[in-house]
């Protein structure tokens, strides 16, 4: 095995690196006026990296002796990663260019993101485990003060580091304590170990290690940092993290929880299912009192967050199917929701987030107001659109594994779900009109709309097939 | 392909569907948009009407249980599974029917927003006629539910004051109910190996998850039909929702509930069926006192016919439980007749809404004198409502009748009372209507039935009247698959405590021992 060999395994995350690192030097010679060409670069490393997945680094195997996995699960949650960030990257140049802050350290450290968050995805070492999620963290505390004379996104910075950091603390206590009392950081040496039994300070480890983790993917009780962070980062940058961060980190749970703490499936379970059950019920309720669409669109996550954890919760190569297109069809939706919020602008073109400001939309922008409908209607799961097809598979995974009381509890809750989002609904169609918003009138962004507004149409049934089988195939490489 | 060697049903979905795409993109100014987009609509909807009446044609009385079938694996899943027996082509035949009518209604009650409205209005044909012909578990489901969409959009832009509140009630109301039916699907499914209807109708399943299944479709179907003490969405909706829209959900929306319990709970838990037969026979003998009741005080003429709609929803649910043919055929034909009639009843409430924008009755009064002709067909429908020999109603309510007395006789004396009841609301609501004085200038002013107005009630008028003369035009469609339900569940069938039999010749006093539990 050459050393070229191992390297062309990890070629998404090298030609990240590399742009990079270009990009950081072409931004600090230029300045911003180079940020277009920034961002070109930016995506064409997004769509190389993309591309390298085709060879050994889609589906080699492990390298660095087992510290790092090159297989379909990795692949599957790289492709997705890499088309929520170069949506991120597409929506913002106008949001920040409108108050002058179009610098070019945002697709970069959007990028070095995307590096830490291959290493999450493809870890099989807690080691990795840790540089990758601390090396997506990182970028992403800069991220969310990125507007850096906004109060807001710096107190939302702020919070994100210390809540942050004091997640990876309770998650680096778990990892030692797992090291501690199985004598390796390997997944698979731990999942030899726990095989032979569970001994107490491997339960204290698994603990530890699964709450560090919940707090990553913002599911219930971690999830205190949500609604803040997200309603003070700036828009596009709320709607990166969203959808990127969160493949990753719920693409990360469950490797480790499978390959690492497999055989200790049955004392994860009852968390995974406690975790999953509060998340879609505290998101779900707490969501209706929310007067800002972005704390909403938090707690919605919450929410979503907690349906895609039942798939986990059912312990079957169908459940982690289910889970990998359930995080699929969410990311569509919930980016086509934050363009949609990305359009609310008051006449001089500043931002608006109040949800009383969307009423009568459907008057003023019918094209808009139906949009948004649809992303409503698809995250409360009303079929024919899209959203339905994620809740269906999860519950699927559920009912087969006898999860019946999960499933029954899981649906009947998102029966509350449902009322926040039409409540969206009727703001946008119901209501009188308020003041209009300025036109939506760029290209990029209405383009994205309409693509991703399409997608969870009825019409995205015919994507299901091919949906299923990468799914399919990626939940088969961790079994 | 199927016996005219072209996709029908297919066609059917989808050229509502088409329609309401055309309304939407309908080019031109606000004035011009609307006006194309009522054209369309009303073209749209003739057009899949005249479909049907191929369809009905074309269909084969004694050929066999499912024709037009049509199935593509697109989904991976499930698949775009399509095909109709005799039951589910004539709830399709209510639907394409009633539908123009609704176009018609709403022709010039709806000044705002029209493209939009007309478009849910397409949307919603489409998906009716999607879950009557869907062959496909889930394919079904989807269409079920998607209704949700549209019809909380026709209520809460288009309807009265109250509409927020009761668009809400009505969505999260019926979304409760069917998510437990969707837990339901997902085991059978796994538990069969299929999501084939028909296949799924003649598989056994276990004995006590069939009480389970049967519980969960019931939540749903009883929402959605609906039944005592389930139904107090149906009210708000109705009040609420502009006149075409109260005529789509009492017409057909109601009916998705009664198909569902014909297509599903019965042929598929033929044993709970029976021993949870209790739960319906209860239920639908409160519902049919109770709510008749609650008719006779109501003082809006809308909420009246609705608490009605309930009332007559119960004789249906007895009517298919009785495990006999009467009793299941009679549910039938009172489904057909209360599809036609109520949305009529609602016509002629939305015919003097739309010139006085009330709905209090005690606003009106004397209409016979200056409305004749609203009078006449006015008098028909609620004669039918009542169930008077020669129309639509007394042939469904006599057959269930008959039926119900065969399986509980103590269920049919109940329900014959909710017959003397709704002859009470209705006669009683007739009266305050079109008789007494004429002493109210503003409603002395109202003129008579335009043209446009007969044309929506003639034709229901019409097919009422046929369906109470000649019957079997609408019976023998169903004729096979009543049997083909009948053979299935007669294994589960409970024991009458009426059943005929033949009793011995008289040699001593033991005639009247003819009856009596078996």
């Amino acid at each position: 095995m050459s050393y070229l060999h191992d390297l062309a395994m990890v070629a998404p995350e090298l030609i990240l690196t590399l742009v990079a690192l270009l990009t950081l030097l072409i931004a600090a010679w230029s300045g911003d006026r180079a940020y277009t060409l920034v961002v070109v670069l930016c995506l064409a490393g997004l769509a190389a990296a993309g591309l390298s997945l085709v060879g050994p680094a889609g589906d080699g195997g492990s390298v660095f002796g087992g510290l790092y996995f090159a297989d379909a699960f990795s692949t599957f949650s790289k492709v997705l990663i890499y088309v929520a960030a170069a949506v991120s990257i597409l929506m913002a140049p106008r949001f920040f260019a409108r108050r002058g802050e179009n610098r070019c350290e945002y697709p970069i450290l959007i990028v070095l993101a995307l590096v830490g968050m291959g290493f999450m995805v493809s870890s099989g070492d807690l080691m990795t485990l840790y540089i990758g999620l601390e090396m997506q963290s990182l970028a992403a505390y800069v991220l969310a003060s990125f507007m850096r004379r906004d109060t807001r996104s710096a107190e939302a910075g702020l919070k994100y580091f210390v809540l942050g950091a004091l997640a990876s603390g309770i998650l680096l206590y778990g990892v030692s304590l797992l090291y501690g009392f199985t004598g390796t950081t390997s997944y698979q040496g731990i999942s030899v170990a726990m095989a032979a039994g569970l001994s107490t300070g491997e339960l204290f480890g698994l603990v530890f290690v699964l709450a560090g983790l919940a707090f990553k993917v913002s599911a219930v009780p971690f999830h205190m940092w949500t609604p803040d962070v997200y309603e003070g980062a700036p828009t596009p940058v709320t709607a990166f993290f969203a959808s990127a961060p969160k493949v990753a980190a719920t693409a990360l749970a469950v490797r480790v929880v499978f390959e690492a703490m497999g055989p200790a499936a049955s004392d994860w379970q009852q968390i995974v299912i406690f975790v999953a059950l509060a998340s879609i019920a505290l998101g779900a309720v707490a969501a209706i009192g929310q007067t800002n669409i972005k704390r909403l669109l938090a707690y919605s996550s919450i929410n979503n967050i907690g349906f895609a954890l039942i798939g986990i919760a059912a312990v079957t190569e169908a459940g982690v199917a289910a889970t990998l297109s359930y995080m699929a069809i969410y990311v569509v939706m919930t980016l086509g929701s934050f363009l949609c919020v990305l359009q609310m602008r008051d006449k001089d073109g500043r931002p608006v987030e109040d949800i009383a400001s969307l009423a009568g939309l459907s008057k003023n922008q019918p094209g808009l107001a139906a949009a948004f409908a649809i992303f409503m209607f698809s995250l409360a799961g009303i079929p024919p659109l899209l959203g339905f097809w994620a809740k269906f598979l999860v519950f699927d995974a559920a009912v087969a594994s006898g999860l019946f009381a999960l499933a029954v509890a899981g649906i009947a809750t998102s029966v509350i779900g449902a009322f926040y989002y039409i409540k969206i609904v009727k703001i946008i169609y119901f209501d009188d009109a308020a003041p209009s918003y300025a036109p939506a009138d760029s290209r990029i962004e209405n383009g994205l709309i309409a693509i991703s507004a399409v997608a969870v149409s009825p019409l995205g049934y015919l994507l299901l097939p091919a949906l299923a089988l990468v799914a399919g195939n990626a939940a088969r490489a961790l079994f | 392909m199927n016996q005219i060697g072209f996709p029908i049903l297919s066609l059917m979905v989808a050229l509502p569907v088409l329609g309401a795409l055309a309304c939407l993109f309908a080019p031109g100014d606000e004035m011009r948009r609307a006006n194309a987009a009522r054209w369309i609509a009303l073209i749209a909807t003739a057009a899949t009407f005249a479909l049907g009446i191929g369809l009905w044609l074309s269909y084969e009385i004694g050929g066999p249980q499912w024709q037009f079938v049509e199935n593509y694996p697109v989904f991976g899943r499930f698949g775009w599974a399509l095909g109709i027996d005799g039951i589910a082509l004539m709830l399709i035949m209510l639907s394409v029917f009633l539908m123009p009518i609704c176009i018609a209604a709403s022709w010039k009650a709806i000044k705002t927003r029209v493209p939009e409205y007309m478009a849910a209005f397409l949307l919603m044909e489409a998906l009716m006629i999607g879950v009557f012909t869907a062959q496909d578990l889930f394919l079904f489901y989807i269409f079920f539910e998607a209704g949700l969409i549209p019809m909380y959009l026709i209520i809460g832009i288009w309807g009265g004051s109250e509409r927020i509140y009761a668009s809400y009630k009505f969505f999260l109301y019926t979304l409760l109910g069917s998510v437990l039916m969707l837990i339901a699907m997902l085991w059978m499914v796994q538990e069969a190996g299929t999501t084939d209807i028909p296949t799924l109708m003649a598989y056994d399943f276990p004995g006590g998850a069939q009480t389970w299944l049967w519980l969960a479709f019931f939540a749903s179907f009883a929402v959605k039909m609906p039944m005592w003490p389930f139904h107090t969405w149906l009210p708000d909706a109705h009040v609420q929702a502009p006149t075409a829209g109260s005529v789509i959900l009492a017409g057909v929306l109601l009916k998705l509930g009664c198909y569902g319990f014909i297509r599903f709970s019965l042929p598929m838990f033929p044993e709970a069926s029976a021993q949870l037969v209790w739960i319906i026979f209860g239920l639908s003998m409160v519902a049919v006192v109770y709510t008749s009741l609650v008719a006779l005080v109501q003082k809006d003429m809308k909420k009246l016919v609705a608490y009605s709609s309930v009332a007559h929803m119960a004789f249906v649910t007895i009517g298919l439980f009785a495990f006999n043919r009467q009793g299941i055929e009679g549910a039938v034909i009172v489904m057909l007749s209360h599809g036609l009639v109520s949305a009529a009843l609602f016509l002629c409430v939305g015919v003097v809404y739309d010139r006085l924008h009330t709905r209090e009755i005690d606003r009106y009064g004397g209409l016979s004198d200056n409305m004749p002709r609203y009078a006449l067909l006015f008098m028909l429908f609620t004669m039918a409502s009542v169930g008077l020999p020669g129309t639509s109603g007394f042939v469904g309510e006599f057959l269930t009748l008959v039926g119900a007395y065969e399986a509980n006789s103590w269920v049919a004396f109940v329900a014959t009372t909710g017959i003397i009841l709704g002859a009470a609301y209705m006669l009683y609501l007739y009266w305050r209507i079109c008789y007494g004085t004429l002493d109210k200038p503003d409603v002395a002013k109202m003129p008579d039935l335009s043209l446009r107005e007969l044309a929506m009630l003639g034709p229901i008028a019409a097919v009422v009247l046929w369906m109470g003369v000649y019957p079997e035009s609408f019976i023998a469609p169903i004729r096979d698959d009543v049997g083909a339900l009948l053979a299935r569940i007669e294994r589960a069938n409970p024991p009458g405590d009426a059943q005929l039999a033949i009793g011995s010749p008289p040699p001593a006093a033991a005639s009247h021992s003819a009856e009596g539990g078996h």
